[in-house]
């Protein structure tokens, strides 16, 4: 089936098998692997990205599904030549130890502070509850995701 | 892991999904948040020829209060729960304890309803609050008490052809007030025991209607009707909600598995209930 799409701002069209996943539509389709495949059941999150602005993982979303929405990945975050502030803060703060996990607690992080430019502590890993980090660096990504809303603050 | 081949129709109106899914017969499925249902496509647990995708109906993720009932509508999602001021009791309070966030963002109250998982929470919150599920079929609409609706492990009562387009909780008019108590070893994970109650008090502060429920004990969603009567009638307190909880905990048949030992389990069960008593009836005291 014919799908269009808007990836990072970008309108795509493509023939799609209607069971093709939309982690694996963003990867070997429109070729942006900086989401990344990790569980594949729902658990992990690293496949996480935003589907008209909310955080979903991508291995239990239909390409299909995507059908007239638009999608950000990791690679949509920079803009004009310029990193997202929270990808500034992850790489400040050190948020990330290999790195797998850290697309998709990029995206959740930005869009958690789209709807709150101040959150507590508790109300950041509230957010980041369904993303894992297997090297367990929670501390530094909690700390990048203040630091990133801080930034946003004083701006 | 992928989904075996499926021809997928993407319906623009109620009208329409009923439609496409006469025209599938039985292997049709309706596709909603998916959250379930595509984790068990991939898993092979399920392979049904033909999605019927209900995202794109404008109007179907409603969620209001009219008529003494909060009408939550097919796409309406976990999240939109957690987010709106609407719901209260039992609902409010087991919105937060599905699943994960983004699981939440995509996973529907209606599906998960349907989808009679005995580890789903939803099932017994509605259980608990009396709610009533709306089907629409070729024959039009109509109303299934959700102690109807639930018939097996896995199994709803709609009639082929239907689907789930609402679910209605009640919303006492009087003092009332409900918790959902869940066990979890980690976000996202099922429950290891989920207790949902539901409490309405007369003007003389006796209870005037119960409702207890619990999740992952049974092989369905199961309803603790001997500790409900136990209560109605009855002015609360610490007896009372003790005997309660004994009685929810006896009818309870859980099993021992990676979570736990069964005799572990009935006493959470046992805990949960007196637990969720006591939130809900001070819910209720407060107004």
């Amino acid at each position: 089936m014919e799908i269009s799409v808007t990836i990072n701002g970008t309108a795509q069209s493509h023939d799609v098998e209607a069971r093709q996943l939309l982690v694996d539509y963003v990867r070997s389709t429109v070729g942006l692997t900086g989401t990344h495949i990790g569980c594949d059941t729902t658990s992990c999150g690293v496949c996480t990205v935003l589907l008209d602005g909310v955080p979903v993982k991508a291995c239990t979303v239909l390409a299909a599904q995507a059908d007239g929405h638009e999608v950000t990945t990791v690679e949509g975050l920079k803009a004009d030549g310029q990193l997202h502030a929270i990808q500034k803060a992850f790489k400040e703060n050190h948020g990330l130890q290999c790195g797998f996990c850290t697309p998709a607690m990029m995206l959740v992080g930005a869009a958690l502070l789209e709807s709150n430019d101040d959150p507590s502590e508790d109300e950041i890993r509230w957010a980041i509850s369904g993303n894992l980090c297997r090297c367990t660096g929670y501390i530094n990504i909690v700390k990048s995701i203040q630091a990133a809303a801080a930034e946003g603050r004083a701006q | 892991m992928y989904p075996p081949s499926f021809d997928l129709t993407v319906a623009r109106s109620v009208a329409e999904a009923v439609d496409a899914l006469a025209e599938g017969g039985e292997d049709a499925r309706i596709l909603a948040g998916g959250q379930s249902l595509i984790p068990m496509l991939k898993l092979r647990f399920a392979a049904p020829s033909l999605l019927v995708d209900i995202n794109e109906i404008a109007g179907l993720d409603l969620l209001e209060r009219t008529n003494g009932h909060l009408r939550i509508g097919a796409t309406a999602r976990h999240a939109d729960i957690v987010a709106s001021d609407l719901p209260g009791g039992a609902v409010a309070s087991a919105a937060p304890w599905i699943s994960d966030p983004l699981v939440r963002n995509r996973g529907t109250v209606c599906g998960s309803v349907a989808h009679c998982d005995p580890e789903g929470d939803w099932n017994s919150v509605l259980l608990a609050t009396g709610a009533t599920v709306v089907a629409t079929g070729p024959g039009g609409e109509r109303s299934i008490d959700i102690g109807d609706f639930v018939v097996d492990f896995f199994t709803n009562s709609l009639a082929p052809g239907e689907m789930v387009t609402e679910v209605h909780v009640p919303v006492p008019a009087g003092a009332s007030g409900g918790a959902y108590m869940k066990l979890e070893r980690k976000v996202g994970d099922y429950a290891t025991v989920g207790v949902a109650t539901h409490l309405e008090l007369g003007g003389d502060g006796t209870i005037s209607a119960a409702g207890i429920a619990m999740t992952s004990v049974a092989p369905v969603n199961r309803k603790a009707s001997d500790a409900e009567a136990l209560l109605v009638g009855e002015a609360p307190g610490d007896e009372l909600f003790a005997a309660a909880a004994e009685a929810a905990a006896a009818a309870s048949e859980p099993r021992s598995d990676v979570r736990g030992s069964a005799e572990w389990k009935r006493n959470v069960v046992r805990v949960y209930t007196r637990r969720g008593l006591e939130a809900a009836l001070a819910q209720a005291q407060a107004g």
